[in-house]
């Protein structure tokens, strides 16, 4: 018992390129192009040119892309300090990145509750994080100098030292590389605890009223609810603090120059001394590109995280 | 490890009974994430007779405080000199970040379907390139610009890292304000755009400015770059600026030094800390909606 | 005033079966029309496409005898409520009564006066200097109502407005609705999964179900001349009765089933075997819920008593219950389409 439609006369159209801006896929499209031009052009080519460059022995006074094939690469692997760099970067990576995982899984746990002076601990909790790396890296230096660092006055008054005696934090091999890790730790620690405790606040109460009527107890209830839902966003947040740490040089720049004899040279700052400082372009993205497969790796798990919390 | 300490009453609600517990782990994080910056501190107002006394103690001022060294880093160093670039590169970059990411976000937002969402993941990803990787390439390109050796430089490559981390903020904002709003502006008149500005931008005022402070402290935080592109000291930023090139000769000027650094971070963690919530919430909700 | 059409309209969205699978519909002048259908039957979609808010993929939208398919909402002259009502919440209720006619380019003397007509037709020109967090539910929707009407549209379009509203202010709310569009006199196509709003509140019905037109016609029609199955069961509460006899089915509703003395023999008065499960007591009605085993076993059957009828009716018993020949329906066993009625034999039950 459908009413049919009553006949009518051919009925006009609208020109309709006037509302061409009306029309969603055109104007999406339309509105994203000016930001995927620019990451193409100053983040997609540089890529592509940094592998490219890595296959040529282009410096920067003769910017010439001459193919060598393997032959830098072959210069680059044979040069220790190469693979000095590579081991101490792995080093440098994970024991920064574990200490930060740990710690920042007991602070968030302290700052969940809410008590007096909380936002003046927040406040200096955060300090390394706020403030610019390089900064807060000066500070650090002045605080491991060889002659006049408190923490030598300290250990040595307090007789852990003996007196008058320096640590030389940054002189000695293994202290340099400890302090570099220590600070790398040190700044990317806020960071790991802030998202930590986002993700606890965001543990639904119910869930957790749930399990204490169940009988669980606290450090029940902490390992079998708090910690497993907590999973999913750590990890998002490890995995950003494993690639940023793999490939950032600040820290080991500032402190060490990446010394003592290049022991806490890494690849980024290896890198950057070649390339940069050292005009060899060729070699320098040679170095470079030793982190991509990792690199590349790191970034594959992350999209898998994202893609199955979309799911989710 | 702490123990929280928590009881619950009966009949009422839950009321939390702080251990001392947590003053000490809570106490003892705070300490040591700022003692270099209360070392510096302390350090800054000291003279060098006193600083430079290997047997002094050096919590204690062994000589009054003097601001001389704050003066010799106003006055004998370039140091007001980064504090402006900084600040023009900072506004550059923002306004540039603004006008790529405030568009693309709407798009993502409302524009696009599928395919709209893998770009937007795409975009996100970049921020994920290191620019120890990039940063060989850019220096030739930005040579062959001749931006090398200018905040022009930093102003073009900047927005590389404020741009993916600005669309994804804006994005999730954009995706809280529900539609309803925006469509009843289009059938009561307006156009897309028109509605766009009148009903969506006046709501996602908080996101915007959030972005605005969080480019802004990008950009000055960042170094490898600027350590890159920039050898003059005129056109310096902060963040390179004061490691390389507030050492005279071989001779560290500490105090100035420990001076330059406070004085910078202490006001950007005030702000950082009053937007830091609203940050996490960003994050959290791109996460959540990819 | 304007008919609205749709000549064949086809919705599909990416990947999805389509939203809207072909419809065929046109508007009466100054009618009152209701989309009526559960939810994913298209009717929002319908609405929305009518509004300009989507393209159909396929056929054409007119308004007032102009194909409007490649028109933005902007220029179609219709006004939208949202389910939500859509207020602008950093704008007083004047600035949002006055945003359509600021849009349009009505000169700023002028706009105070039509805020004022349509703020008191729908009695709320006390409110004007409010923020809609400070209006209850019904004020805001009123609010709604003012800002669609304030631009004199030709067509209005209404999506779900009472479903936000407490159940009490859903009937009130409902006559205030009728009256204002019975007073204004414009086109009015309204979408809702609510049969007692569609019944009480359309001159015509169009039910929809999985993007096809089910049926349109005045409530009447629809509740006593259904199309198919669809249409009968969805309408009435409880649904029409369908059970499974001689080749088709057979319809009737839970008010017509009634003891066996109660339907005159002249009515052509079909007896059944009533075999009562449960019977229900509602205060104004008994709702007897049952079944016929005589002809399908398994299928619950619902008789629907009002207080008057004082017969007992017993759990567990099997009582003798009837309807009257006129008000069975016929449909088809394939597909359920309403079929002419044919003569109902039941064997083996004495008359």
């Amino acid at each position: 018992m459908t009413t049919a439609a009553p006949p009518a006369p051919t009925a006009t159209r609208e020109r309709h390129r006037r509302y061409l801006f009306d029309r969603e896929g055109i104007l999406g499209s339309l509105l994203l192009l000016p930001s995927v031009a620019y990451l193409l052009a100053l983040v997609g080519f540089p890529l592509v040119m940094a592998l490219i460059y890595a296959f040529t022995n282009i410096t920067t006074g003769n910017p010439v892309l001459h193919f060598v094939g393997l032959d830098t690469f072959r210069a680059a692997l044979s040069d220790p300090v190469t693979r000095t760099s590579l081991r101490n970067t792995v080093v440098f990576t994970l024991i920064s990145q574990a200490i930060v995982v740990v710690l920042s899984v007991v602070l968030a746990f302290a700052l969940r509750a809410n008590f007096r002076g909380k936002w003046i601990a927040r406040f200096l909790i955060l300090l390394p994080w706020t403030t610019p790396i390089a900064l807060g890296t000066i500070a650090w230096l002045w605080m491991l100098d060889s002659i006049f660092s408190p923490i030598d006055w300290v250990l040595s008054h307090v007789g852990i030292t003996s007196p008058n005696s320096h640590m030389f934090w940054l002189g000695r091999t293994h202290l340099a590389m400890g302090s570099v890790i220590a600070v790398q730790a040190w700044r990317m620690l806020p960071l790991a605890t802030v998202i930590l405790l986002a993700g606890l606040t965001s543990i639904p109460q119910d869930v957790r009223e749930a399990a204490e009527i169940d009988g669980a107890g606290f450090w029940r209830r902490m390992f079998g609810i708090d910690i497993p839902l907590l999973l999913p966003i750590s990890a998002v947040a490890l995995l950003f603090g494993l690639v940023f740490s793999f490939t950032d040089m600040t820290v080991v720049f500032v402190l060490t120059r990446g010394g003592p004899q290049n022991a806490t040279q890494v690849l980024a700052s290896w890198a950057f001394f070649k390339g940069i400082e050292g005009g060899s372009l060729g070699e320098g993205a040679a170095v470079a590109v030793f982190m991509f497969p990792v690199l590349a790796g790191l970034a594959a798990l992350i999209l898998r995280m994202v893609s199955r919390a979309e799911v989710s | 490890m702490a123990a929280l300490g928590q009881t619950s009453r009966p009949g009422g609600g839950r009321r939390l009974r702080t251990s001392t517990r947590i003053y000490t782990v809570v106490g003892l994080f705070a300490l040591i994430a700022s003692f270099p910056f209360l070392w510096a501190i302390v350090t800054m107002f000291k003279t060098d007779p006193d600083l430079y006394n290997a047997k002094n103690n050096p919590f204690l001022y062994n000589q009054p405080p003097t601001l001389g060294h704050i003066r010799l880093l106003f006055q004998q160093t370039p140091y007001l000199t980064f504090v402006r670039n900084t600040v023009v590169i900072g506004a550059l970059v923002v306004l540039i970040t603004l006008a790529l990411s405030l568009p693309a976000a709407y798009a993502l937002a409302r524009l696009t379907g599928r395919w709209g969402g893998r770009i937007g993941v795409l975009i996100f990803l970049v921020y994920l390139i290191p620019p120890t990787l990039l940063f060989i390439p850019l220096s030739r390109m930005v040579a062959s610009m001749r931006l090398q050796d200018s905040i022009w430089s930093l102003v073009v490559v900047y927005p590389t890292f404020t741009v993916p981390l600005s669309t994804w903020l804006l994005n999730g904002f954009f995706k809280s304000i529900p539609r309803d709003v925006e469509e009843q502006a289009q059938v009561d008149g307006y156009s897309r755009f028109q509605a766009f500005v009148r009903t969506v931008l006046p709501l996602a005022l908080p996101g915007i400015f959030t972005v605005v402070v969080f480019a802004f402290t990008l950009t000055m935080h960042e170094f490898i770059y600027a350590l890159a592109f920039v050898a003059s000291s005129d056109h310096m930023t902060i963040s390179v600026g004061v490691p390389t090139n507030l050492v005279r000769g071989d001779v560290f000027f500490w105090q100035s030094l420990m001076a330059s650094a406070v004085i910078i971070a202490v006001p950007v963690a005030l702000i950082y800390n009053f937007f830091l919530d609203r940050f996490v919430q960003g994050f959290t909700m791109g996460a959540v909606k990819g | 005033m304007a008919v609205v059409e749709t000549r064949g309209v086809r919705k599909v969205f990416v990947g999805q079966t389509p939203a809207i699978d072909g419809i065929d519909l046109a508007t009466k002048e100054g009618e009152y029309l209701v989309l009526l259908g559960p939810s994913g039957s298209g009717k929002t979609t319908l609405l929305r496409m009518i509004a300009g808010l989507e393209r159909p993929t396929e056929g054409d939208v007119l308004i007032g005898g102009r194909v409007v398919n490649d028109l933005p909402p902007r220029v179609r002259r219709i006004a939208m409520v949202f389910q939500s009502y859509a207020l602008y919440p950093h704008k007083t209720v004047a600035q949002n009564i006055s945003f359509p006619l600021a849009a349009g380019g009505m000169a700023k003397e002028k706009r105070p006066e039509r805020i004022k007509w349509a703020s008191s037709l729908l009695g709320i020109d006390h409110l004007l200097d409010r923020k809609p967090r400070q209006l209850s539910g019904g004020e805001r929707q009123r609010v709604a109502l003012a800002r669609a009407l304030v631009r004199e549209p030709q067509v209005f379009l209404l999506d779900e407005p009472l479903s936000n509203l407490d159940a009490k202010l859903r009937s009130s709310a409902r006559e205030d609705l009728k009256e204002f569009q019975r007073q204004v006199g414009i086109t009015t196509i309204y979408v809702t999964h609510d049969q007692v709003e569609a019944m009480g509140l359309g001159d015509r019905i169009a039910v929809l179900d999985k993007g096809r037109l089910q049926q349109l016609g005045t409530p009447h029609e629809i509740y006593h001349e259904p199309a198919n199955t669809f249409v009968a069961t969805f309408l009435g509460s409880p649904p029409m009765n369908l059970l499974e006899h001689d080749g088709a089915l057979v319809g009737f509703r839970p008010e017509h089933f009634l003891p066996e003395p109660l339907v005159s023999e002249r009515d052509g008065r079909v007896p059944f075997e009533y075999r009562v499960d449960r019977v229900e007591y509602l205060g104004s009605d008994r709702l007897v819920y049952g079944s016929i085993p005589a002809i399908s076993p398994g299928t619950r059957v619902i008789a629907r008593l009002p207080f008057t009828v004082t017969t007992p009716v017993n759990e567990g018993a099997d009582e003798r219950f009837a309807v009257a020949e006129s008000s069975l329906r016929f449909f088809g066993l394939d597909g359920g389409e309403r079929i002419p009625a044919q003569p109902f034999k039941l064997k083996g039950v004495s008359a």
